[in-house]
C-alpha cells in the first residue's frame, strides 16, 4: 500500500518534469528559429547601410561646361555637366579606347553628373580648378567591394568586366574607394538601379497609409465597440453582429484588397496606387481588431465602477464617458497599435489596389502615388540585380524595427496607464 | 414619519420570482436594518429603492414604492433625479480610480451643485468630515482614492454618497469586507448620519443590526416574514422563523 503510494508520487513528479522539459524545448525551438531568422536578415542586410564611393578628380572646365565668364547661379544650374563628368571618368585611364571609356563610365551610377553638379553649386569658386568628388559606385562594384560578388566567375558570366575590375583595384590601392554610411537608402525613392534605390517613397507611403487607416478605423471602431458593449440591448440581432465582427477579423486580407479594387477604385474612382485608398482598405481590415480589443477592455472594467457612477445619479452616457471609457483606453489603444502594426505589414491588399507600381517620387500627401514597405520588399525581391538582395534584407530590418517600436509603444501604454482598482 | 412606503412589490429575474408581495414602511431619520439568510432577497429589495435593478436586463419590478408621495416605479420618474435623492453604498468599497477629491466632487459636479471652486472645496470638506475621514486624508486629497485602506475606502464611498445631500442612504452590507475596527467606525458613522438622512442597511450580522438599527425587517425566501422595531424583533419575535433565525438555528 505504502509502496504503491510512493510509486504514484514518483510518477507525478516525473510527469511534471517531463512537462517542464516539453515547455522548455518548445521555447528553445521558438528562440532558435527567431535567432536564425534575425541572423540571416542581419548578415545579408547590414551591408546595405554602407555605400561604396569612388573618389574621382574632376576638373571643372568652364569651356566644356559651356559657361561664360562670371556665371550667375542660374547659369550654373543650366550648365552642361555631362562632358566634364564623362571626361573625369575617362581620365582614370589615359590609354583607354572608346569601348573602355564606356566601361569606365559604367563604374559609377548614372547620377554621377548630378553629383558633380551638386559639388559645384555648393562651391561656385571651383570653376577652372580640380577637386576630388565622391561618386556613387555602380551596384556591381559596390557588391565587389563588399565581398558579395564572386570574382572567380568567367568574365562573360559577370556584369563587371575584367577591365573594370583592374581599374577598380588600382583605385582601391590609391585609397580612392571609400565606404560610407548609406544615407541615400533612407532619402531616395525607389530606383531601377540598386545603388540609387531607397525606401523614402515606400516609407512615406506606409506612414500615410497607416495615418489614413488610423483616422478612419479608430473612431468608427471605438464608437461601434462602446455602443455594442454599453448601450445596445443584448438580443439575437446584436449576437449576430458580434459573430460577424469576429468573422470579419478572420477574413483573408486579399479579400479586402478586392473590395478596395472593386469599390474604391472602380465605383468611387479614387486615385490609384495612393496611400488614401491603401489606408481605407487597411482600415476595413483593422476595424474588427480594434472593435474586439475595445470591447474586451470595456468588459474588463469592473461593474462596480459603473454601479458606483449610476448610484451617484450619473446618466448612462455620463457613466460611460466619465468612467468606463477612460478606464478602457489603455487596452483599446494597445489593441489599436497592434492592429495598425498588422496593417503595416500587410502586402496582398495593397498589391491589388495598385500600390505595387514602380514609384520613383517621394509622396507629399496621401493623394500621391506611393509604395509601402512590405510591397517594396516584394518589388525588390523580384529584381534580378545582386545589389537588391541586401536591400531586401535592409528593408525588412526597417519594417521590423518599425513594428518593434510600435509594439513596444503598445506595451508601454498598457503598463503606464493601466489603473489598479480594487 | 414614514419616508418610504412600499406596496405589493414583486420582483422577477426572468421567470423566477425573487420577491413576493413586499409591504414595508421605512421611518424617516431612522436606521432600518434588513436581515435574513443569503439569497432571501434583501439586497434585491434595497436595489428597488433607487431602481438599480434597471441595470439588470432580465429584472422586472412590480408594485408601488412611494417616496415623498411619488411612485418611483412610475414611468414619469426620472432615474437620475431619484438617485440624486437616494444615495447608495455598496458591499465592496468601489471608489472611482481617481483622486480622493475627484471621488467626492463627482456627484456635485454632474448635478451642478457648486458654482465655484471654493464651494466645491467646501462640499468636499464637509462630506469628508461627516464621513469621519477628513482628518486622515486632508493632506492627500489629490492622491488616488484606491490607495486608501479598505475601511477608509468605504468611508470615502459614504462621503461620496452624502456629497449630493441625499435624503435616503442605502447600504448594502457596507461592512462585510472590513475588519472589526473599521466596522466599528462605520457603525458609529451610521449613528451620526441618521440625524440628516434616512438609512436602510442590509446586513448579515444580526449583532450589527441590533447595534445600529431602530427598525428591522426579516426576509426569508423572497418574503418579508416580519418587521417592526429592532427591540421587538430581537427580543420578542412573533414569527417562529424569525425566532429560529435570530437564535441561530438556521441561516
Amino acid at each position: 500500500m505504502n509502496k504503491n503510494k510512493e510509486q504514484l508520487l514518483n510518477k507525478r513528479y516525473k510527469a511534471e518534469k517531463r512537462f517542464r522539459l516539453y515547455g522548455q524545448s518548445a521555447i528553445f525551438m521558438a528562440l532558435l528559429f527567431l535567432t536564425i531568422f534575425i541572423f540571416k536578415i542581419f548578415s545579408t542586410g547590414y551591408s546595405a547601410f554602407q555605400k561604396t564611393w569612388l573618389i574621382v578628380p574632376v576638373t571643372f572646365d568652364a569651356e566644356l561646361m559651356m559657361l561664360e565668364q562670371n556665371p550667375s547661379k542660374e547659369d550654373l544650374k543650366d550648365a552642361d555637366y555631362y562632358d566634364i563628368a564623362l571626361k573625369s571618368m575617362a581620365d582614370l585611364d589615359p590609354n583607354a579606347n572608346e569601348d573602355q571609356e564606356n566601361e569606365l563610365k559604367r563604374m559609377v551610377s548614372y547620377f554621377f553628373e548630378r553629383e558633380i553638379k551638386r559639388e559645384l553649386l555648393n562651391d561656385p569658386s571651383l570653376i577652372g580648378k580640380t577637386k576630388d568628388v565622391y561618386l556613387t559606385a555602380s551596384d556591381d562594384l559596390d557588391q565587389v567591394f563588399k565581398g558579395n560578388y564572386p570574382r572567380d566567375l568567367p568574365e562573360d558570366q559577370r556584369r563587371v568586366t575584367d577591365y573594370q575590375l583592374k581599374i577598380f583595384d588600382q583605385l582601391v590601392e590609391q585609397g580612392r574607394v571609400e565606404s560610407k554610411f548609406n544615407l541615400s537608402f533612407f532619402t531616395y525613392p525607389d530606383s531601377r538601379e540598386a545603388e540609387l534605390a531607397g525606401i523614402a517613397s515606400s516609407f512615406m507611403g506606409s506612414i500615410f497609409s497607416i495615418l489614413v487607416c488610423l483616422m478612419i478605423a479608430f473612431p468608427v471602431a471605438v464608437l461601434a465597440a462602446i455602443y455594442l458593449e454599453e448601450f445596445a440591448p443584448k438580443n439575437r440581432f446584436t449576437d449576430f453582429i458580434e459573430v460577424n465582427i469576429n468573422n470579419l477579423a478572420a477574413v483573408p486580407s486579399i479579400v479586402f484588397g478586392l473590395l478596395g479594387l472593386g469599390i474604391l477604385l472602380a465605383v468611387f474612382q479614387l486615385p490609384r496606387s495612393t496611400p488614401l485608398v491603401g489606408g481605407i482598405t487597411l482600415s476595413l481590415m483593422t476595424l474588427p481588431t480594434i472593435i474586439i480589443a475595445c470591447r474586451a477592455s470595456l468588459k474588463a472594467v469592473p461593474p462596480s465602477i459603473r454601479e458606483a457612477a449610476l448610484a451617484m445619479g450619473a446618466s448612462k452616457m455620463q457613466t460611460t464617458m466619465h468612467h468606463t471609457v477612460p478606464l478602457s483606453m489603455p487596452g483599446t489603444l494597445s489593441g489599436t497599435i497592434i492592429g495598425l502594426a498588422q496593417a503595416l505589414g500587410e502586402t496582398a491588399p495593397l498589391i491589388l489596389i495598385g500600390m505595387v507600381a514602380f514609384v520613383n517620387t517621394i509622396p507629399g500627401s496621401p493623394l500621391d502615388p506611393a509604395a509601402s514597405l512590405p510591397v517594396q520588399i516584394y518589388i525588390w525581391a523580384e529584381s534580378a540585380e545582386r545589389g537588391f538582395v541586401e536591400k531586401v534584407s535592409a528593408c525588412i530590418m526597417v519594417l521590423l524595427g518599425f513594428l518593434i517600436i510600435m509594439n513596444l509603444f503598445a506595451q508601454i501604454i498598457r503598463h503606464k496607464f493601466e489603473k489598479k482598482w480594487s | 414619519m414614514i419616508k418610504i412606503n412600499s406596496k405589493n412589490v414583486d420582483v422577477f429575474y426572468g421567470k423566477k420570482q425573487a420577491l413576493f408581495n413586499i409591504n414595508l414602511d421605512i421611518e424617516e431619520n431612522q436606521v432600518t436594518a434588513l436581515i435574513g439568510p443569503s439569497g432571501c432577497g434583501k439586497s434585491t429589495f434595497l436595489r428597488c429603492l433607487n431602481r438599480m435593478n434597471d441595470v439588470i436586463d432580465i429584472c422586472r419590478v412590480k408594485g408601488q414604492i412611494i417616496i415623498n408621495d411619488f411612485d418611483i416605479n412610475d414611468k414619469s420618474c426620472d432615474v437620475v433625479r431619484l438617485r440624486e435623492k437616494i444615495g447608495m453604498v455598496f458591499q465592496k468599497p468601489n471608489p472611482f480610480p481617481k483622486t480622493i477629491y475627484e471621488n467626492i466632487s463627482y456627484g456635485p459636479t454632474i448635478h451642478g451643485m457648486a458654482q465655484s471652486k471654493n464651494e466645491m472645496d467646501e462640499i468636499v470638506e464637509t462630506s469628508l468630515k461627516k464621513a469621519a475621514l477628513w482628518e486622515e486624508v486632508k493632506d492627500r486629497l489629490h492622491e488616488p482614492g484606491t490607495g486608501l485602506s479598505g475601511g477608509q475606502q468605504q468611508r470615502l464611498c459614504i462621503a461620496r454618497a452624502i456629497s449630493v445631500k441625499p435624503e435616503v442612504i442605502l447600504m448594502d452590507e457596507p461592512c462585510s469586507a472590513l475588519d472589526p475596527i473599521a466596522t466599528a467606525q462605520i457603525e458609529e458613522l451610521i449613528d451620526e448620519l441618521k440625524k440628516d438622512h434616512t438609512i436602510i442597511i442590509v446586513t448579515h450580522s444580526m449583532a450589527q443590526a441590533a447595534r445600529v438599527s431602530q427598525n428591522t425587517g426579516f426576509f426569508h425566501l423572497g418574503e418579508l416574514i416580519e418587521h417592526g422595531s429592532t427591540d421587538k424583533i430581537f427580543k420578542n419575535p412573533e414569527n417562529k422563523k424569525t425566532q429560529d433565525y435570530i437564535t441561530g438555528r438556521f441561516g
